[in-house]
């Protein structure tokens, strides 16, 4: 069985993701994994010790809210969460902002590559461009020599803005 | 084992400066001179530039366009594959300025010759303005916006033929419309008998030869296998060209014992650090169809920063927004109502900011965001800020500001919100991809090479890339790159026959 870089602190990553990316709460099985094999293969092209820091600081986030008395980052309510990962991003220590800066970096690859989540939030581009609008469909731009081509100027009433 | 093979001229690196050496110097092989180019990342064919982010990064970029600086708050984004960067990047195509070029002070190297080497690859690459008609709303709103200010945009022109607007240029166009040195100057110095190998990994040069790794191909990964079998090589060569880029140079520069001391080599990096800035509008616009770069804004001089329109795919805009949570989803959940700017900071070439080598020889670039660097992000984001509400903007999402999205009706206090102290590296998400210097040309004690890209005391050595660069050259570089890459390439045709 291959074992993952996420396998020890799946539980903490999954809680994270649900603070940073809110849609991820209600991924089912499927879903995880589409989103964490994503995670993994990018993890993959890192150097062990970039993995070994990541699985790290997992863990610290996972105990840090130990230390003040309010249980493990796993177990918190949503709101907590957000109150112990927003301390993460504005920390006065480099090393943690980045550290979060990382993670919360993964888990949107993870989320917001997949061609369904783009669908989902409206991104429509597409290899033929202007012809998928078809109301909007202009001709294709060809190379022309700067000299000759007048360069087109916008009137200020020209915005649909 | 190690094989050996010999040519003449070996070319390190096919982008912009690579692939104009290899065509320029491409007429040679019909006189019996050997010319190889090593490119170090695979070649795709047409079909395999699908347009999907999820895919193409991985493919196109080193580090798949996470490789970081050593405090790993800034992402540097370089191609790795046939073409380089010329294959990642919009085609906008300027000119160097002159007084950045003076500025420079490089004993021989004149603007008006920059320019008209520059002038010659426009046209070899079908510059040209794009017409109104294809222009989509997140450029017209960026042109609308400075207008009603007073500032004057300007377009760009840009090296395409047959754009059909996918936007989708930076993860390699889907139509092979962009005119990179993939298209036009490797086929082209192919077609006259200059040799390209793939997957060629050149570990360091010693006397006269360069010592590669071929890599086989990732099993399920993009482009052809490589056209050499994988394995270990020694390539004996006359000359070596290198340009492998402001990094890959000089990283292969310092790993290799020959060069290693060179003084000055890996200093003076810099790189144009970027934000992408977004703002929120009350109605869907044209963003993600139509060339994503039509207009800039131009402000170097003035202010230290240079605004362009762009438009980014959602894992990449989700990452540079700063924060998390519900107000960053519903920020993505509006994203055909996004409009956005690109933000660059004219950086100067300080010691600090440099580019040395780890224990296993990987590049690692030292950033330090200075004074003048974070006043002039400030001061873009501040003016961009008001293109867009100018545009009609309901919200802007500025990440030198906390909280970081800005109503309307506080626009009128842009200047308390956006600030110098909200500037936190590591909570914001900076990222450059005109990546300058390391190995620059300069006067005989000051420089690494002489404006011919000549590596002093190492006379079968010369570099033809971005790392010539002393300074930052405050607009796009890849124009500059070929036209100093020709001027090398004629030092060479030069230097051969005598």
């Amino acid at each position: 069985m291959t074992v993952t870089v996420l396998e020890p602190v799946r539980a903490t990553f999954r809680a994270v993701a649900a603070t940073v990316v809110p849609e991820t709460h209600a991924l089912d099985t499927d879903g995880w994994a589409t989103l964490e094999s994503a995670v993994e293969r990018a993890l993959a092209a890192r150097p062990e010790r970039v993995r070994a820091q990541l699985v790290t600081f997992l863990r610290l986030i996972e105990y840090l809210p130990i230390a003040r008395v309010v249980g493990r980052f796993s177990r918190l309510d949503a709101s907590r969460r957000t109150l112990v990962l927003r301390r993460l991003e504005k920390s006065p220590i480099l090393l943690i902002r980045r550290g979060f800066w990382g993670l919360r970096t993964l888990v949107m690859l993870g989320y917001y590559t997949q061609p369904e989540v783009q669908a989902a939030i409206g991104y429509r581009a597409h290899p033929d461009g202007w012809a998928t609008r078809r109301r909007l469909a202009p001709p294709e731009s060809r190379g022309t020599p700067l000299i000759t081509l007048e360069v087109p100027r916008l009137p200020d009433d020209s915005t649909t803005g | 084992m190690t094989t050996t093979r010999e040519y003449d001229i070996v070319i390190v690196g096919s982008g912009a400066g690579g692939g104009t050496v290899a065509q320029a110097l491409a007429p040679m092989v019909a006189q019996g001179v050997r010319i190889l180019v090593l490119e170090q990342g695979p070649r795709l064919d047409d079909h395999e530039f699908t347009g999907r982010e999820d895919e193409m990064a991985p493919s196109l970029y080193e580090d798949g366009g996470g490789f970081l600086t050593a405090d790993g708050t800034m992402t540097l984004a370089f191609g790795r594959l046939y073409g380089g960067s010329t294959v990642v990047y919009t085609g906008t195509s300027l000119v160097a300025p002159e007084h950045v070029i003076r500025s420079w002070c490089v004993p021989g190297l004149e603007h008006a010759d920059l320019q008209r080497r520059s002038e010659k690859y426009m046209a070899q690459n079908q510059v040209h303005y794009l017409p109104r008609v294809l222009l989509n709303e997140n450029n017209k709103l960026f042109f609308n916006g400075c207008h009603r200010l007073g500032f004057r945009a300007e377009q760009f022109p840009l090296n395409l033929d047959g754009c059909k607007g996918s936007s989708l240029c930076n993860l390699g166009c889907p139509n092979a419309a962009k005119m990179g040195t993939h298209r036009v100057q490797l086929p082209e110095a192919e077609r006259q008998g200059v040799e390209v190998v793939s997957r060629a990994e050149v570990l360091r040069l010693e006397e006269r030869a360069a010592f590669v790794r071929v890599h086989e191909k990732t099993p399920g990964g993009k482009g052809r296998p490589s056209e050499w079998a994988p394995g270990e090589y020694e390539v004996k060569a006359r000359m070596i060209i290198s340009c492998g880029g402001s990094v890959g140079t000089s990283a292969l520069l310092l790993r290799s014992p020959v060069t290693a001391g060179l003084s000055g080599l890996g200093a003076g990096f810099t790189c144009h650090p970027a934000h992408i800035l977004v703002a929120e509008h009350d109605h869907e616009i044209t963003n993600d169809v139509g060339h994503p770069k039509s207009y800039y804004l131009d402000r170097a001089t003035e202010e230290g920063f240079v605004l362009e329109t762009c438009m980014y795919f959602p894992f990449t805009t989700a990452k540079n927004l700063t924060g998390f949570g519900a107000e960053h989803s519903a920020l993505m959940h509006a994203y055909r109502r996004l409009q956005m700017i690109h933000v660059l900071a004219c950086d100067k070439a300080v010691p600090e900011n440099r580019i040395t080598v780890d224990r296993s020889g990987k590049a690692v670039v030292h950033y330090t965001f200075t004074n003048a660097v974070v006043k002039s992000m400030v001061a873009a984001t501040r003016t961009s800020a008001r293109i867009f509400f100018a545009a009609g903007a309901r919200r802007v999402h500025a990440p030198s500001a906390d909280p970081p999205l800005i109503d309307r009706q506080s626009a009128y206090r842009l200047d308390d919100l956006i600030t110098e102290a909200h500037f936190l590296p590591g909570r914001i998400s900076v990222s450059a991809a005109h990546l300058m210097g390391g190995c620059a040309m300069g006067a005989d004690s000051a420089g690494v090479t002489d404006s011919r890209g000549r590596v002093r005391d190492v006379p079968w050595l010369r570099v033809a890339d971005s790392s010539l660069f002393p300074d930052s050259l405050e607009i796009n570089p890849y124009l500059t790159i070929m036209a100093l890459a020709d001027r090398v390439a004629e030092g060479v045709q030069i230097d051969w026959r005598h």
